[in-house]
């Protein structure tokens, strides 16, 4: 993490959906946001599924493995950690994740 | 080395073994083949040659398949047969004047049916049962007949009579014999089976002599017997056993019976060593086998003599099981009792009419024999003991006599099997194949049916297969965990049955009250589904959105580079124009790649998540539904025209076809489930590779289940034949729903079949018989399913909630920039990689 990353808006709170994701553009870059209400948390992750290359991660089913929470592919069922974007497969697969919060009704990033 | 040229002579069902035989060695190469077909067609199934008569086809009955001979490389003659053998030269010839030298012939000329040489036996209208030409010409005379007579009460000649009964005659049996059966019965058991035959209407006349047939006059034929008595007749079928074919062997002097039959040795040679002979027209140890398992077991002794030089046949069990009009019989080993010293054991029941007999050593230690009418079930077990030799229970008899629900064990424990016990005869598998099957990897009763082929022929086996396997799993410590995945320890099966019985709506519930951790992609969907089939509603809803695949969160299917495909649904395959040019119209709005399915609709390729709203808002404007092609649910009921148009069409397929998919579309189900309903039996709607296949007969429907398509494709099995529409409905909604109760996770209807202990048989009790007395439930639970279908995407498009997710950025206007498409073929298509590099001037920015 570089000194220029700092806290982002991108979007509202309401834009969330439970137990699910979105996609959301910030600086170009497609981040995938996941909202599980049970961990009063929400995750931010790349949206681009290094398997098939498509931009999907947030169309994916998410829930847990072990004690890690995670997002299946829904391409070809791949499961990324919703924390670290390790790929559970195969780890040189893994993906950028980046700190996620709400604040005031928004949802920021540290990117 | 120069291949050896192999001429076979014959394509039964025994001729087709030997093939099959040498195709599963993998040694065709070594051979130059030639067969020759008398019939012109090859070979079927002789042994269901009556089902012929209750709606299986000519097809249904093929084993032969002159595309697969090809591909093995066979050169078949059909409609020629050898009729000359010069064993000086090497060589035959044929009725139609071929000449082929052999390197090794094989005989496999079957049998022909006896016709005793009464005077008149061969006026018309007097026939034979072997053929389907035979079948044919049978159905011809019955349709101007009323009266059927069949000479012959054996096995052959009691399907006969089935035979004649389907075709609507008022059918006789006329025996010699004091009793029916009277090679494989006693008078006990031929006694309890003429009365159950009689009660269905079939009239039974033993000791009766034929010596005369000549004009009647109420009837085409009055048949005389020695004791004075007449009986009048239109049909006269005579099945009075059968004489080897054996006059190839005769012309060129190969030993021959004294009654018939080409002698074999254990290496089933006639006495030329280059000629074989195997089934019904071959004579080993002065005994002709008429059934077709010996035979099998004399092609495959033959094929590995001809290949390795090894391998002996050394006889083959008599024993039999089978349904007669709906009777269970069998009769196994010594059933006379003619071992010296041998004792009985017999129980009659008059009430329930069941009759059973046991015939034990002396010592009261081993069966010899057995006879079983009326309820056949312990057969697997008895065949067993006899076969194997294993020391009986301290009493006998508590084998055959009813389990008062005592807790007594009665059953032969798979665990005392050698390790040699044949368990399924058809298909001649041994306890030691289905441990070695297991030790492959096979871990249910499905995946050694596919590995082994037990219990997949007549299926007398499955519930000692079925114990088999659960036993090897057990000892080889296997603990088979059908939990559904980590967050919930209950099968698919216990899921639903939670969620019925507690009235659970919702994931978090079913977490909460049965489960652990979050859920995830393999408990999410297919609670979501379960949710779907019990209460149907709205997939969308705030509960229900997260437990959806992306195929259902957006009512659409995802390919690979993440847009998605549209498939309207388009019930039976009928279209109007105006509904064919909206659909072109919106495709070509939104540049969508157009491509007709295999289930009669059309696909729509291309479309962005944003898109899919405004596509759906004009399809719907144009009175399209959704189609479920997303879902684990009812896609198509594939048709044809029917009788509407056709000139072959019995009834009004289409029609059906339309209905039956506007019944049951949006019905949510443990896999996809396909349909189809053809108008006459040429089946262009190819309706036995779907899970539910209708076929029209003349007399109404005919219902084949759980057949599929894909990667293991299986043809359906005939379920009920002539149904009327309500019952065929009726029928339908109750298999389905007990296949959604039942079946396990992403499990197609074939595989559940095949894991139903007793499969086809069992599926026929559950909905037929509702011996189960499920019935009712499960055509309330289809009634309710029915009565809230909904269109997905009319109610997403009233729900501006659920359409939040349609775009692809939250907080943006613009497309994904990673979706690219070139030409080809006039249509778009993904761009490749390589292809994107150059058409998008800035590089995508892809971070992963």
């Amino acid at each position: 993490m570089t000194s220029s990353t700092h806290w982002t808006t991108v979007c509202k709170q309401t834009d969330l959906v439970l137990d699910s994701g979105i996609c959301a553009l910030v600086n170009e870059i497609q981040v995938a946001l996941f909202c599980l209400p049970s961990q009063d948390a929400v995750f931010a992750i790349a949206n681009t599924d290094p398997f098939s290359q498509a931009n999907v991660l947030s169309r994916g089913l998410v829930g847990s493995l072990g004690e890690d929470l995670v997002v299946a592919s829904p391409v070809y069922k791949q499961h990324f950690c919703l924390r670290s974007g390790r790929c559970f497969e195969d780890e040189s697969q893994s993906i950028s994740s980046w700190p996620a919060r709400i604040e005031n009704g928004n949802v920021e990033i540290l990117i | 080395m120069s291949k050896t040229k192999l001429v076979v002579a014959g394509n039964g069902m025994v001729g087709h073994q030997f093939l099959q035989s040498i195709a599963d060695s993998g040694q065709l190469e070594q051979f130059e083949i030639t067969v020759f077909c008398e019939e012109t067609r090859l070979a079927y199934d002789r042994v269901h040659l009556s089902a012929y008569f209750s709606g299986s086809s000519a097809e249904d009955l093929a084993m032969g398949d002159a595309e697969m001979y090809r591909n093995w490389g066979l050169n078949v003659l059909t409609g020629e047969k050898v009729s000359a053998i010069d064993r000086d030269n090497k060589s035959v010839t044929t009725d139609k004047g071929t000449e082929l030298a052999y390197d090794k012939l094989v005989l496999a000329t079957g049998s022909f049916p006896f016709v005793p040489p009464v005077p008149g036996h061969d006026r018309q209208q007097c026939l034979v049962y072997r053929t389907i030409d035979d079948l044919d010409a049978i159905a011809a005379v019955a349709e101007k007949s009323k009266v059927g007579v069949v000479v012959g009460g054996g096995l052959l000649g009691l399907e006969a009579a089935k035979a004649l009964t389907d075709l609507g005659l008022e059918t006789h049996v006329v025996e010699f014999a004091p009793r029916l059966m009277a090679v494989q019965l006693d008078d006990g058991g031929g006694a309890m089976l003429r009365h159950k035959i009689e009660e269905l209407g079939v009239k039974v006349h033993t000791e009766k002599n034929t010596q005369l047939i000549d004009d009647g006059e109420n009837h085409f034929h009055k048949m005389n017997f020695a004791d004075g008595e007449v009986l009048e007749t239109d049909l006269i079928l005579f099945s009075a056993g059968i004489r080897p074919r054996d006059e190839l062997a005769r012309q060129c002097d190969l030993e021959t019976g004294e009654r018939g039959g080409i002698v074999i040795n254990n290496q089933c040679q006639t006495s030329d060593p280059d000629i074989y002979a195997i089934g019904e027209c071959a004579l080993w140890n002065k005994q002709i086998f008429g059934l077709v398992a010996p035979g099998n077991q004399m092609a495959k002794v033959a094929v590995t003599h001809l290949i390795e030089g090894s391998g002996s046949f050394t006889g083959a069990d008599m024993s039999t099981k089978l349904k007669l009009m709906g009777v269970d019989v069998a009769s196994i080993g010594d059933a006379h009792g003619r071992t010296p010293g041998s004792r009985n054991y017999t129980f009659i029941d008059e009430q329930t009419e069941v009759y059973k007999k046991l015939v034990v050593s002396e010592d009261n230690k081993l069966l010899l024999g057995a006879i079983l009418v009326g309820d056949a079930e312990e057969y697997g077990t008895l065949l067993q003991y006899m076969l194997n030799g294993i020391h009986l229970p301290e009493f006998p008899d508590s084998l055959i006599l009813p389990n008062r629900g005592d807790d007594q064990q009665t059953g032969l424990g798979v665990a005392a099997l050698p390790e040699t016990a044949q368990v399924c005869s058809c298909h001649d598998v041994t306890k030691g194949d289905v441990r070695a099957a297991i030790d492959g990897g096979c871990c249910t009763i499905g995946d050694v049916k596919g590995a082994t082929k037990a219990a997949t022929g007549c299926g007398g086996c499955a519930a000692l297969v079925t114990d088999l396997v659960n036993h090897e799993l057990e000892e080889l410590g296997i603990e088979v965990n059908r939990d559904i995945c980590e967050h919930f320890p209950h099968t698919r099966q216990d899921l639903y049955n939670l969620i019925r019985v507690e009235g659970i709506r919702s994931f978090s519930e079913l977490l909460a009250k049965h489960g652990q951790g979050h859920g995830c992609e393999i408990c999410r969907p297919a609670v979501g589904n379960i949710l779907a089939s019990c209460w149907n509603d709205y997939i969308l809803t705030e509960s229900n959105v997260s437990l959806q695949d992306t195929n259902d969160t957006f009512m659409a299917n995802m390919q690979k580079d993440g847009t998605y495909s549209i498939v309207p649904r388009v019930p039976g395959g009928e279209i109007t124009p105006d509904k064919l040019i909206a659909l072109g119209q919106v495709a070509k709005k939104y540049n969508l790649y157009t491509k007709i399915t295999g289930g009669q609709r059309v696909d729509l390729f291309g479309a962005r998540l944003e898109q899919l709203p405004p596509i759906w808002q004009e399809l719907i404007d144009s009175g399209f539904e959704t189609g479920h092609a997303y879902g684990k649910s009812l896609r198509t009921v594939k048709s044809c025209v029917g009788s509407t148009w056709c000139r072959f069409g019995v009834d009004d397929s289409a029609g059906l076809a339309i209905e039956l998919e506007d019944r049951y579309k949006g019905l949510r189900a443990p896999h996809k489930i396909k349909f189809a309903v053809s108008g006459c039996t040429r089946e262009c709607a190819e309706a036995q590779s779907k899970d539910i296949g209708v076929i029209a007969t003349e007399n109404g429907w005919n219902l084949y289940v759980c057949g599929n398509g894909g990667m293991k494709p299986r043809h359906g099995d005939l379920f009920a034949t002539d149904l009327d529409k309500d019952t065929l409905i009726r029928y339908i909604d109750c298999i389905l729903m007990f296949y959604i109760k039942t079946a396990d996770r992403l499990q197609r209807t074939s595989v559940w079949m095949d894991n139903l202990e007793g499969g086809l048989d069992y599926l026929q009790q559950v909905i037929i018989n509702d011996s189960l007395s499920l019935n009712d439930e499960l055509a309330e639970q289809m009634k309710q399913v029915i009565e809230s279908y909904q269109c997905e995407w009319k109610t997403t498009l009233q729900s501006p909630e659920a359409l939040k997710r349609f775009r692809h950025f939250v907080n943006s206007e613009t497309s994904d920039d990673n979706i690219v498409f070139v030409e080809e073929r006039q249509q778009i298509r993904p761009a490749r990689l390589d292809e994107k590099a150059e058409l998008i001037a800035q590089p995508i920015k892809m971070v992963s």
